[in-house]
């Protein structure tokens, strides 16, 4: 798998490091919001097809970055840098319980 | 300035090693530039670190990077370079440069260690390393590149067409230079 970094150009997954699913959304950190908080740690939208996911170049350039990639087929269809990245979840799902 | 001891001075052997029958493949040698600096410009500011590097080392970062021999600079992560002189004032002088509004200065003079690999086969013994395309096309002369193998964080310059500067923190630089010069068996190495 080939993750094409936005200053480095293509390289190896073994460059890079996952940084979690990049549809959470962290609640203020004084928030006492229990479902806030509780959708932040455990709900997971676990889709088979593209996810958004956050990974760093640790072995790289070390950016931060947001990345779209397909479950299922391990396509990656966007990345861009994380700076100024807002989550945002699919509105069908927003804080739905299992 | 304190003395520097270069921590390969134990496993250099100069001389001809390997395969050197039918000629030798690479020169690997120590570089050990006076000077080794890390710059990083805050958000907005990468224009003016650029503009501070030139201002004290006359080297101009157009295109990712540039050596010259005596001197040499490039980037290696968004709005962050290296930047080299054989000369030890560099740090001193790059921190007058750049004001703490505009960015930061690092002196790793002692905290990393160069490693010069030339020679017709030094794409074909680092990209035993190294997953990235040494091509000439894809990693043009003066060019930075940031990688890693397993471990050992490498930021490499391509200083000339068959000629590589590798930068690696100087703990590992040991480490790394046994894992070279054994790669380099193979096409015949001599050590400088
Ligand atoms: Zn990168």
């Amino acid at each position: 798998m080939l993750i094409t970094c936005p200053y480095c150009g293509p390289r190896d997954v073994s460059e890079f490091t996952y940084q979690g699913d990049g549809n959470r959304e962290r609640p203020a950190p004084a928030s006492q919001n229990l479902d806030a908080w509780n959708e932040y740690v455990y709900d997971r939208l676990n889709p088979a097809g593209d996810h958004n996911e956050v990974w760093q170049h640790s072995g790289g350039c070390r950016s931060h970055l947001k990345v779209v990639r397909n479950t299922l087929t391990h396509e990656i269809s966007s990345v861009v840098f994380a700076r100024g990245h807002v989550p945002h979840r699919s509105p069908t799902k927003r804080g739905s319980k299992a | 300035m304190a003395e520097r001891l270069s921590p390969l001075e134990p496993v250099l052997r100069p001389g001809s090693h390997g395969q050197f029958e039918d000629g030798v493949g690479v020169v690997l040698s120590e570089v050990a530039p006076g000077s080794i600096v890390q710059l990083a410009a805050w958000p907005g500011q990468e224009k003016a670190v650029i503009a501070a590097i030139k201002k004290v080392t006359g080297l101009a970062l157009p295109d990712g990077g540039v050596a010259n021999g005596q001197k040499a600079a490039f980037g290696f992560a968004p709005a962050k370079f290296m930047v080299m002189d054989e000369a030890e004032s560099l740090s001193e002088a790059l921190t007058k440069a750049v004001s703490p509004e505009t960015g930061t200065v690092t002196d790793l003079s002692h905290g990393r260690t160069a490693i010069r690999i030339s020679g017709p086969k030094a794409g074909w013994v680092l990209a035993k390393f190294f997953a990235i395309d040494f091509s000439l096309v894809a990693f043009p002369i003066g060019a930075g590149r940031s990688t890693v193998h397993h471990d050992i964080f490498a930021q490499i310059q391509r200083s000339a067409v068959d000629q590589f500067d590798v930068y690696v923190f100087r703990s590992f630089a040991r480490s790394f230079w046994h894992a070279l010069c054994r790669a380099s068996e193979e096409v015949g190495y001599e050590v400088r």
